[in-house]
């Protein structure tokens, strides 16, 4: 890498290299077509590629590469869950994270800030207290932590006890990471298509054919193509994509809104979460405070912002950092998220034979990237689950098996 | 503040309410099995697009039912549970 980007700046052109394939037509088949080039879906591509040998493939968007749900989350990377399942499948995916610039050989910049989540009542320690024993069992950094330490972590937050809230312990999850969302998808995209993989933008999936119990070809706005596999990772439209393969899922979309402030210098490294004000704060890298919060309280597939949300979550923010109160609001959005009953997403096989699901991504999708990427690979080419993704099948509403990942963002519903 | 019209109360902010999920017909429970009623309870179309769901005025405990579109964000009207038309088994 060093050699290259001296050869690089040595060489006076500068000449831009194409990252990604040329638009050219679709083909006629492909041996699997993915729907859908967000993290996920590039990520599935990715590992196919190059651990499987599996390149006819097409990751079709509807928009750009990495313009949906990709580009909207807030970037968080953790595995504090509360279930066995949960914490184990994040917990590869932090490792595989940590490992993801070079994997990929594209700066996903990968930084460790830890992640800190706040108690405000007598409850909320208990659940804390079972949640770093769940997670030091899984070999999870998580711990209970006294007021403070959580002054000394983080020393900008205001610890009083005449807040409306007083804060009075707190879960510290030194593994707590983010990451640059676009790079992520941009260094799998790249990866896959230098392995022979076309990406197709602005080409929107408009149905499924289906023959028996088999998907045959996938309908676009530029024609329809042939298929041997097809796997939909559409977070924020799962269950609009999988009624056109005559699927039903456990899914209701709501909108998560995020807002962030003007840039600062770096003055808070760990992300700061509160699920009692239902607010959550870290400082970017370029030094915007990024602040989210719960879903909206009803479902829409809308992105639009609202006055009410950016006034809690303003309040919220200043409970917990005053010093934010002549901050100007730069930017104020919304993602999708595919809500599920239990706190979990829907993956692998599909009601189809040869259909693969990877929806349900609510709150925790982007930090399940490079995980979600590698056992559906594994899943598509050998056809077996991966133990990983075993829980977290349609199957289990059917078969009373739900997850119940009280862990997660925005589990207050 | 964006507003709902309660067929009780009236015009009142949107936040008075509490959304409660899409309507379906409550499957017969002489005739259903045990898959259709995981389906009813878990399984929503989730449609992007009009849709019929029930709400309830916070305050007042009120229960009633809104037609709304879940991409423009529109509530197109709002009746009471009496005006449903009657089910095999509701």
């Amino acid at each position: 890498m060093p050699l290259t980007l001296l050869r690089y700046g040595l060489s006076g052109k500068y000449p831009a290299r194409r990252q990604f394939t040329e638009t050219k037509p679709l083909k006629r088949h492909y041996d699997l077509v993915i729907i859908g080039a967000g993290g996920h879906g590039a990520a599935i591509a990715y590992y196919l590629a190059k651990y499987h040998n599996i390149t006819n493939v097409a990751l079709l968007d509807k928009g750009y590469l990495g313009g949906g749900n990709t580009a909207r989350n807030t970037a968080v990377i953790r595995s504090n869950y509360l279930t066995e399942a949960g914490v184990k499948f994040y917990r590869e995916s932090v490792q595989l994270y940590q490992n993801l610039s070079n994997e990929l050989d594209y700066n996903v910049m990968m930084e460790n800030r830890g992640q800190l989540t706040l108690a405000h009542s007598d409850s909320a320690i208990r659940s804390f207290r079972w949640r770093a024993e769940v997670n030091k069992h899984l070999g999870v950094r998580s711990e209970l932590v006294d007021v403070q330490t959580i002054k000394d972590l983080v020393p900008q937050l205001r610890i009083s006890d005449e807040a409306r809230f007083p804060i009075m312990a707190g879960l510290w999850h030194a593994d707590g990471a983010t990451a640059r969302h676009d790079a992520v998808v941009w260094g799998y995209a790249r990866g896959a298509c230098s392995r022979g993989v076309e990406l197709h933008q602005l080409t929107e999936v408009t149905g499924i054919k289906t023959s028996g119990n088999k998907v045959t070809a996938v309908e676009t706005n530029r024609g329809t193509v042939e298929c041997g596999m097809a796997v939909q990772a559409v977070a924020g439209a799962s269950s609009v994509v999988a009624d056109m393969a005559g699927i039903r899922l456990p899914i209701h979309s709501f909108p998560l809104q995020a807002m962030v402030t003007q840039p600062y210098k770096p003055l808070l490294t760990p992300h700061v979460s509160s699920p009692h004000l239902h607010v959550y704060v870290h400082q970017t890298s370029r030094g915007e405070f990024v602040i989210g919060g719960g879903s909206d309280p009803y479902p829409l597939y809308n992105t639009r912002a609202t006055l009410d949300m950016q006034e809690s979550l303003a309040a919220a923010t200043l409970e917990l950092f005053p010093f934010l109160a002549q901050a100007k609001l730069m930017r104020q959005w919304a993602g999708t998220t595919d809500m599920t009953p239990d706190y979990s997403p829907i993956m692998g096989k599909s009601p189809l034979d040869n259909y693969y699901l990877d929806a349900g991504w609510g709150t925790w999708g982007f930090k399940a990237t490079p995980i979600s990427g590698q056992t559906m690979a594994q899943m598509i080419a050998t056809g077996n689950t991966p133990d990983l993704i075993a829980p977290f099948s349609l199957d289990r509403f059917y078969n009373h098996r739900l997850v119940n990942e009280a862990g997660a963002t925005a589990a207050s519903h | 503040m964006k507003l709902m019209h309660c067929p009780l109360n009236g015009q009142r902010n949107i936040s008075e309410f509490t959304y409660g999920g899409e309507y379906h017909p409550m499957p017969n429970p002489e005739e259903s099995t045990v898959d259709t009623w995981i389906e009813y309870i878990y399984f929503d179309k989730n449609t992007a697009g009009i849709v019929l769901e029930w709400w309830c005025h916070t305050a007042t405990s009120y229960w009633f039912l809104a037609e709304r579109n879940t991409i423009t964000d529109e509530i197109l009207r709002t009746l009471p549970v009496s005006e449903l038309k009657k089910e095999p088994v509701s």
